[in-house]
């Protein structure tokens, strides 16, 4: 085994990663959750640069480590700010589960091909065909555009119906912004939602909840979500 | 959040950036890394910048919320477009060679690129922004110790 700068590149990247998975798993805090998969994102995406994938550490960098952290706060600020602890024989099936999977991985490694190498399924046949046509049909760089946008310009065009749907989806249920103020939720007992109070439909609801009864009112505000989105 | 005061004159200075960096990416992708859909997230993360420090209230006014709605249906349509376009002109759906058919540098291959790359640009960042507002915008304001 050789020690390049690269190898310890690696090394320590994945080492980093380890941490994080950890860290997420332990941490009950929701905020530093968040946040550290916001990292988490980064380190993957540092190391798809270190295996030359630029496009996908790209990806990662923008959504992983962008987006989603900052959709991830915008949900944890409509729930809660710290997890339940989950008790230990509850944990012992979801354990189970990724023992099992961790091993068929490892069992899987054998059939890896190497890095970079040449006659990889991926880069024989079909790759080899996209890396020597881009250069005579299409006159671009990038082999990873042409693919995706000429070559497998429908699987782009599902791609983009695709995030069309999702965005339309959230706006259906939500509307953009957010029932205009026209709806009302309390977690963590502070009050969501600036606008006049609506008639409920649930008189109920909108009651005052006393202090001692503080997880049924949290529920109930969260019900409240989920009947008036 | 008038006290975050480094945050503002630094998101001031970094939004730009990032715009410019997005359509660098948009528009460079045929010659280096990126494209549509990098773009698209780019943009979206430099205006969720501009929501989280300055309210969401002066991102609405910056990118309304109708701008998104149209600009969503724009690229998928601008997209599903240049299929049927080059089916007018008598190729396959998205047989982009048909926009020039007498280059000898694929000119048409590059405008189709452009073409349904702009498509996915406009709509990956109006959904990522929707799934913001609509979310956003059900958020109370921050308190201090949430930072």
């Amino acid at each position: 085994m050789h020690f390049s700068p690269i190898f310890i590149l690696d090394f320590g990247l994945m080492a980093m990663l380890l941490v994080v998975a950890f860290a997420v798993v332990r941490i009950r805090s929701l905020f530093a959750i968040v946040m550290l998969q916001g990292v988490y994102s980064l380190l993957s995406a540092a190391w798809f640069v270190s295996l030359d994938a630029v496009d996908v550490a790209f990806t990662e960098a923008a959504v992983g480590a962008g987006i989603s952290t900052v959709l991830m706060l915008g949900a944890m600020l409509l729930t809660d700010r710290q997890a339940k602890p989950i008790p230990v024989h509850q944990k012992m099936g979801p354990f189970l589960v990724v023992v099992v999977a961790g091993l068929a991985m490892f069992y899987a490694i054998g059939d890896m091909p190497a890095y970079g190498d040449a006659l990889s399924p991926a880069n024989a046949y079909i790759g080899a065909e996209y890396i020597e046509a881009t250069k005579r049909e299409i006159f671009i760089p990038n082999v990873v555009t042409a693919v995706l946008a000429s070559y497998r310009g429908y699987d782009t065009f599902g791609e983009t119906v695709v995030i069309f749907m999702a965005g339309l989806g959230v706006l259906l249920l939500l509307g953009l912004n957010g029932n205009a103020g026209k709806w009302r939720a309390k977690p963590n007992g502070h009050n969501i939602g600036e606008g006049a109070p609506t008639p409920a439909r649930n008189p109920v609801e909108n009651e005052p909840k006393p202090v001692a009864k503080s997880t049924k009112a949290k529920r109930t505000a969260k019900k409240t979500v989920g009947v008036k989105s | 959040m008038s006290p975050h005061l480094v945050l503002r004159v630094v998101a001031k200075m970094l939004i730009p950036l990032i715009a410019l960096f997005a359509f660098y990416v948009q528009f460079h992708g045929d010659f280096g890394p990126g494209g549509g859909f990098q773009a698209g997230v780019i943009l979206a993360a430099g205006i969720i910048l501009y929501a989280l420090v300055f309210g969401i209230d002066a991102a609405k006014k910056a990118v309304p919320p109708s701008w998104i709605r149209i600009g969503m249906s724009f690229g998928v349509l601008l997209y599903g477009g240049t299929g049927v376009a080059t089916w007018m002109l008598g190729g396959n759906f998205l047989d982009y060679t048909q926009f020039a058919p007498e280059s000898t540098h694929a000119a048409g291959q590059h405008w189709g690129i452009f073409a349904v790359e702009l498509g996915v640009f406009c709509t990956v960042t109006c959904a990522m922004l929707a799934i913001f507002y609509a979310f956003g915008s059900r958020t109370p304001e921050l308190s201090d110790e949430d930072w």
